[in-house]
């Protein structure tokens, strides 16, 4: 067992935990924030994206014990979030979830598309989501929510 | 899956995380983790103790001098991709490493580390050879440096003896004449590459080189092809040669599908090195 101590979603959270314990599974067992999904365990799914110091990061790739002093945010933790909460009302719009398991990876990656202002067209929109896998939609709706999020962001009013 | 148990340690100084790794454990660096992370989650990997260097100060730090740039060897790809460090290569490390695997991949995964792993298709030892990189080693032993080109010599296997650690990456400066072309073919975006060729080519230094990855092994240097470069050759003359640089390198064993797949990329990134 290892010490920790780290911030969640704002709040500095203590545990002790085995090494092999992954970021993921942290949040989801020990801090019941199951918004963080898991779906490959290898890094190509992109479901259990979240952010660690504000960039994006595979947590099934990253150790709870390595995350030791770091600040990580989930999708419950982008609820005042203003690039988030344009995302949320996007997807919303343009239908662009169905069954949802993607879609806290697809929201998070998102919102660093916008913030790094490389969600600009579709091409781009296309590539930056290309480790993100979606099953049900065919990507078309999610591509178009963000388009439209981003442009909203921008002060285009989003259409 | 997840990953099965080991002990975590993350040492203070590279002097440290040196001793540990001479311990008589069966241990395992982890810069970003990018890849030994995935590979102890599907079990491939299976240490007794994982190092932690990622936070590294002394692995972290960026120099320059009037012929180079160093780069310690836990520098994150997506540092390289924004620019936040001085780019020697005009252009090619930032352009291959907006391309390497994901943005939440590449915030953590490092530069040191992938070339320490050697994936043969992995993009950084087949451009670390292109741009004629050397890469500092540090050990118990002491320090010493190797060519990029020499360091990796097989599939996960590079000349790292015993309780060494790659320490830092010095890549030459191009100069304002160089250009140099890059391509990479997978089919899916951010996948591991079929194939992928780096050319470099700066005649102001009198320097030309191409190099294929995903070989079937090390970054394979199109030797003939690079002597070619260095001159001002003909486009039928660079196919020619490109062509006898594959058939000679018959250790590799490509089937038709990859001979042809790796002329043809060969071929485009020769010609953007040209333009």
């Amino acid at each position: 067992m290892s010490q920790v101590r780290l911030t969640v979603n704002g709040k500095t959270v203590a545990d002790d935990v085995p090494p092999r314990l992954s970021l993921a599974d942290f949040l989801r067992e020990r801090r019941n924030l199951t918004g963080t999904h898991l779906g490959c365990e290898h890094g190509v799914c992109g479901a259990c994206t979240v952010l660690v110091d504000g960039e994006p990061a595979r947590s099934c790739l990253m150790l709870a014990v390595a995350c030791d002093g770091r600040e990580v945010q989930t999708v419950e933790g982008l609820d005042k979030d203003r690039i988030a909460t344009a995302l949320r009302e996007a997807f919303k719009q343009h239908h662009g979830l169905q069954c949802g398991f993607c879609t806290p990876g697809m929201l998070i990656t998102a919102r660093d598309l916008i913030s790094r202002n490389v969600a600009t067209s579709e091409r781009e929109i296309r590539k930056g989501l290309s480790g993100n896998i979606c099953r049900c939609t065919g990507y078309t709706n999610i591509v178009t929510a963000i388009g439209h999020a981003a442009k909203a962001l921008a002060g285009g009013g989003g259409e | 899956m997840k990953a099965g148990a080991f002990d975590y340690v993350r040492p203070q100084s590279l002097a440290e995380a040196i001793q540990l790794r001479g311990g008589g454990r069966d241990t395992q660096l982890m810069a970003g983790g990018q890849s030994l992370v995935a590979m102890m989650n599907l079990r491939v990997a299976q240490p007794e103790l994982v190092i932690d260097i990622g936070r590294l100060s002394e692995l972290r730090t960026v120099s320059e001098t009037g012929a180079d740039v160093s780069l310690g060897a836990c520098v994150t790809h997506a540092a390289i991709e924004d620019g936040r460090i001085t780019d020697p290569s005009r252009g090619l490390m930032p352009r291959v490493a907006s391309g390497l695997a994901y943005r939440a991949i590449r915030t953590r995964g490092t530069i040191g580390g992938s070339l320490a792993l050697a994936d043969p298709a992995a993009e950084w030892p087949t451009v670390l050879s292109a741009l004629d990189a050397q890469v500092a080693l540090r050990g118990s032993g002491g320090a010493r440096a190797l060519p990029c080109r020499d360091f990796v010599v097989g599939t996960y296997e590079t000349r790292l003896v015993a309780d060494e650690i790659v320490e830092s990456i010095r890549v030459p400066k191009l100069s304002a004449a160089a250009r140099w072309g890059y391509l990479k073919f997978c089919r899916k975006s951010g996948e591991f590459a079929s194939s992928i060729v780096a050319v470099v080519r700066d005649p102001q230094r009198r320097y030309a080189r191409a190099v294929l990855g995903a070989a079937n092994g090390a970054p394979l240097v199109l030797v003939r092809t690079s002597e070619l470069l260095a001159g001002a050759a003909q486009r039928e003359v660079l196919e020619t040669a490109i062509a006898a640089d594959l058939d000679a390198a018959k250790d590799r064993r490509f089937d038709d599908f990859q001979r042809s797949l790796h002329a043809v990329i060969a071929q485009r990134a020769v010609q953007q090195a040209l333009a």
